[in-house]
């Protein structure tokens, strides 16, 4: 069964994000995944804070049982799909992530450095974290979308502003990784 | 029931993003670092592909499943918004090596730090709703 020992290439995933896009929108929604956060606070009382917030979240129910969906997917794959974790990076890679402070780089999906329960200890090791959550979540719904909404659906619907976005989500990007990486790791 | 379709397409999506490695940091560290194609693969084919559904939509030739025209929203405009809006969302995605897809995702596998990333975009979110009105589109 190469399909559950092997990781799916580019030419797999590529067009199967695009089917599920397809039925998203097939089932009368969109594909997109960022709006949920702004749910989740509605969820959390923010309407008290802000009417952006007094939303009808059970409108967007349907894009929580996405949101779920997505996590069993996780949960299924991580269980039955994945008996290895190792990613084949480029040995170039491996290289520039040791010379940073990253060892055994590609051994899991995630480098213990940023991710290991350890980090909750050090004010550092939550502050990466936080950190990058905020810019997310701010960035994305400033942006008005994320990769699935902007880099999928905008680009592929020829919009202009998700073309912008995407230029700033690299712009955002390669900073951090060639100019802030540094002086983090 | 009618949202059991919605958790369905979202195992599959949550089953794709992990079989093809998008969910891991590394993939999103070594295209920021032009070191493989495999992450611009992915992205371009699923562009390529979705140019050809949105097209079929448009011109009415896929319908929805209820026969109704499919039509795709608008992006809100405005340079600031997007340009600044989508850096600093850059800067999150290539610190955290995920974007909300795959931070969902990652629940899933287990990893426990994950949850912390949330609760940011989470917060983040919220600052985004309380200054809405006052920042520049």
């Amino acid at each position: 069964m190469e399909f559950i020992s092997q990781p799916w290439p580019w030419y797999v995933a590529g067009p199967a994000i695009a089917f599920v896009l397809f039925l998203m929108f097939y089932f009368g929604k969109a594909f997109g995944v960022s709006t949920n956060l702004e749910t989740f606070c509605t969820l959390s009382g923010a309407g008290k804070f802000s009417d952006y917030f007094k939303t009808d979240w059970k409108s967007r129910t349907w894009s929580l049982v996405f949101v779920v969906g997505i996590i069993i997917g996780g949960l299924i794959s991580s269980q039955y799909l994945m008996p290895s974790e190792a990613i084949a990076l480029n040995p170039e890679t491996v290289q520039d992530l040791a010379a940073l402070g990253f060892a055994n780089a590609g051994n899991e999906y995630l480098p213990a450095e940023i991710f290991s329960t350890n980090n909750l200890l050090s004010l550092k090791g939550i502050g990466i974290l936080l950190v990058a959550g905020l810019c997310i979540g701010f960035g994305t719904r400033y942006a008005g979308g994320c990769t699935s909404g902007h880099a999928i659906t905008g680009l592929s619907s020829l919009q202009l502003p998700s073309l912008v976005a995407v230029i700033g989500f690299f712009a955002g990007g390669l900073l951090m990784v060639w100019f802030l990486f540094p002086l983090i790791f | 029931m009618k949202n059991l379709k919605f958790l369905i397409i979202g195992i599959v999506f949550g089953i794709i993003l992990s079989k093809s490695e998008v969910v891991s940091w590394y993939r999103i560290y070594e295209m920021f670092k032009f070191q493989s194609f495999h992450m611009y693969g992915v992205i371009a084919s699923a562009i390529a592909m979705g140019v050809i559904f949105i097209q079929l939509f448009k011109r009415g030739i896929i319908k929805d499943f209820q026969g109704n025209p499919i039509n795709v929203k608008p992006k809100k405009k405005g340079f600031i918004r997007t340009f600044v809006g989508g850096s600093i969302f850059g800067l999150g995605w290539a610190l955290a090596g995920a974007c909300p897809g795959p931070i969902f995702v990652l629940i899933g596998h287990g990893a426990m730090t994950i949850f912390i990333v949330l609760l940011g975009a989470m917060i983040g979110a919220f600052i985004y709703g309380l200054l809405s009105k006052k920042l520049p589109s």
